[in-house]
């Protein structure tokens, strides 16, 4: 067994468009997959996470790089051919078989025994929870239900690797947040290694062991979710997970893992944690978490502390939402309601006159993209 | 005051306002209509009819009785009879083998071209039936255009005899109904996801096993449609076997037209009718339920 599950190496595919030009759907992207992972492709619409899943299922060919599946090159072996299977965005159920006979399907394409195909397939819809539903048709299902015949018609043939295009993409928010518990737990049960790709961050954040962050047909960051949330090595990432807060700037010192950035609005320097490659005289952004900054009455540091000015203040239950200006720039910070209190303003009244503290160790400094 | 009550109670609206039957007869009246002038009334003619006898001069006369259809029972109308059943069925059976593969290349080219093909298609019917046919019959007899271009090749010494044979009049039928095959075999093909192929694909079906377990069943419901569409016009066709067929083919379709043409025997043409009529909605049924019609259509 090869130390990847899926590998990656420099893959680039380009579409020709109807015009006559060319897309860059996938531009030289690196991944290593290992076994048993949870991995998942996040990114906005557009970004090529769909096209590099089928570049692995087999439907694409890369136009320059090589995919390996369990260390072996792939090249272009057909999809039939492929130790992986795929739950496809849109289903693709087979409409005009049975729930039995759609997941029976793959099995009978491997000539497996008529009653072991049986067993497999009672055993994979049991463990999906469509027991009894066996002699339906695609169309007499819910979308959650026709979502699990999916999955179970890809999980029966016990592949090496799950590849997973937005499954959930379809389902309404509550199903949604049910579905990614279950796929989670599914997955740690059956410990096939699941590709999963998605545009919902918290999706993302909430189900895998390591996410790569994509944008433009490029893998920008590729981390554990932690890793992603607190460390992010890009604008890019720091915006499109979570939220944040962005300062504009120029690098004045950089120092071990210390860098120290001018920001004029502040007309003051802000010291935060450097990425790696950063130099002195870059524009660079400061990124902090709303969650990270720390309101007061008065100045706790005598750097990284400022006067502001509350302007909006927005209770919400679990957090209050505050919104404070400091010359014309506006800083979003979210107080957890830690005390129960029937006053919305216990943290500060709107047009009062705070410090805020952006504490080095929260603070991020980031090249400007 | 209790007489405007009651003709209140039987006002149209307010039976149509309280009553289901009523309001749901009402929504498919055109239909049963239309069915009833263009079909309903047409059939129970054409069956009275047939239970009457012909007259001296050519004349009806209205007499019931079953010595029609007793005649029908005569050995050579029940070879007729089975004879069209034959050209019908090969006909269908030629027009799936030829139309299947069209209809298939059609649904998989750009969706540009797709329509240039069909129009091809239907171009041959803004000319008149009959001057196609006589095009055929310049193409295919002793001296016309097969003959003259196969003896030129040497493919041939001797001109082919093709023309007033049943082989004649069954490249008459196919070219005819080729169209009414392709149509609706196109329009359930290019329904058809690729997504459900590359499915199969992705299960570990090779390119023909998704032919056979995905692509034919899903296009089911065309074939079953183009097969009506070719089958009854088929079986009552006499314009090409009188034409392609010399007089040694005659079938089903010949003999009800002489009958009202030639004979003038009207109520043996009917008589006729009724049983290609009875023969064909037999046929239809029972082809429909097999392939499992209504289901199909659902989807
Ligand atoms: N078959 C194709 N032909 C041309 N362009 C394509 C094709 N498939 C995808 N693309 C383009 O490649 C880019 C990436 O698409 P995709 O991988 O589907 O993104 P995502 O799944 O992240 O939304 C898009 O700009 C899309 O328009
Ligand atoms: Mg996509």
């Amino acid at each position: 067994m090869s130390e990847f599950a899926v590998e990656l190496r420099d893959v680039v595919k380009i579409f020709p468009t109807p015009e006559g030009g060319e897309i860059t759907a996938v531009n030289h992207i690196n991944m290593q997959i290992k076994h048993g992972e949870f991995f998942s492709m996040l990114g906005p619409s557009g970004c090529g996470k769909t096209t590099t899943l089928r570049m692995i299922a087999g439907f694409e060919w890369p136009t320059s790089g090589e995919v390996r599946i369990d260390g072996h090159v792939i090249g272009r072996t057909p999809p039939y051919l492929r130790p992986v299977n795929t739950v496809f965005q849109s289903y693709a159920l087979f409409q005009h078989m049975t729930v039995f006979q759609n997941v029976a399907f793959g099995l009978e394409m491997e000539r497996i025994r008529k009653d072991e195909i049986k067993r497999r397939v009672g055993e994979v819809l049991e463990m999906v929870k469509l027991g009894g539903m066996e002699h339906r048709k695609p169309q007499q299902l819910s979308g959650g239900q026709q979502q699990r015949v999916a999955l179970a018609r890809a999980l029966v043939k016990r592949p090496k690797v799950l590849l997973l295009d937005e499954p959930l993409g379809a389902l309404d928010l509550k199903l949604r947040k049910e579905m990614q518990l279950e796929l989670k737990t599914l997955q740690e049960q059956v410990g096939i290694t699941f590709i999963y790709v998605t545009h919902d961050q918290e999706e993302a954040l909430i189900m895998s062991d390591r996410i790569a962050v994509m944008n433009r047909g490029k893998a920008l960051q590729i981390g554990t979710p932690v890793e992603i949330y607190e460390r992010p090595t890009s604008q890019f990432v720091a915006d499109f997970i979570g939220e944040t807060n962005f300062l504009y700037g120029t690098v004045r010192f950089v120092e071990a893992d210390k860098a120290s950035v001018y920001v004029p609005v502040l007309d003051s320097e802000v010291i935060g944690l450097a990425t790696a490659g950063l130099t002195v005289g870059q524009k660079a952004v400061i990124s902090i978490r709303p969650e990270k900054i720390r309101i007061s009455d008065k100045p706790i540091l005598t750097k990284n502390c400022f006067s502001a000015r509350v302007t909006l203040i927005a209770y919400i239950g679990s957090d209050t939402r505050v919104s404070v200006d400091i010359n014309g720039q506006r800083i979003n910070i979210w107080e957890q309601n830690k005390i129960s209190s029937l006053d919305t303003n216990i943290y500060y009244r709107e047009n009062q006159e705070v410090w805020i503290t952006l504490f080095p160790e929260n603070t991020l400094v980031l090249p400007e993209e | 005051m209790s007489i405007i009550n009651s003709v209140q109670k039987l006002s149209l609206g307010k039976v149509l306002r309280e009553n289901p039957t009523a309001q749901g007869l009402l929504l498919i009246s055109p239909t049963t209509i239309y069915l009833l002038i263009f079909t309903i009334i047409p059939m129970i003619l054409v069956a009275i009819l047939s239970l009457m006898i012909r007259g001296m001069y050519g004349n009806v006369v209205y007499q019931i009785n079953l010595a029609n259809y007793v005649r029908l029972i005569d050995p050579l109308y029940v070879r007729i009879l089975l004879y069209s059943l034959g050209v019908g069925l090969t006909t269908t059976v030629l027009t799936i083998l030829i139309g299947y593969p069209l209809a298939y290349f059609i649904a998989h080219t750009p969706i540009r071209e797709r329509s240039l093909y069909l129009f091809l298609i239907l171009v041959p019917f803004w000319t008149n039936f009959i001057i196609r046919i006589y095009a055929w019959i310049m193409i295919l007899r002793s001296e016309g255009f097969l003959n003259q271009l196969l003896m030129n090749i040497g493919l041939i010494e001797a001109p082919l005899n093709i023309l007033y044979t049943p082989t004649a009049v069954l490249i008459g039928m196919v070219y005819e109904f080729l169209p009414f095959m392709v149509l609706p075999l196109y329009t359930s093909l290019e329904k058809i996801e690729s997504a459900q192929l590359e499915a199969a694909a992705d299960l570990g079906a090779p390119p023909w096993k998704a032919f056979l377990r995905v692509t034919l069943p899903l296009s089911l419901p065309g074939m079953i449609a183009g097969t009506i569409l070719v089958f009854i016009p088929a079986m009552g066709m006499f314009v090409v076997p009188d034409l392609m067929g010399g007089a040694k083919t005659i079938l089903i379709g010949n003999v009800i037209r002489n009958q009202f043409l030639v004979s003038r025997d009207w109520p043996f043409g009917a008589a006729a009718s009724i049983l290609l009529l009875i023969m064909t909605l037999i046929f239809t049924l029972y082809y429909t339920r097999k392939a499992g019609f209504s289901e199909e259509l659902l989807i």
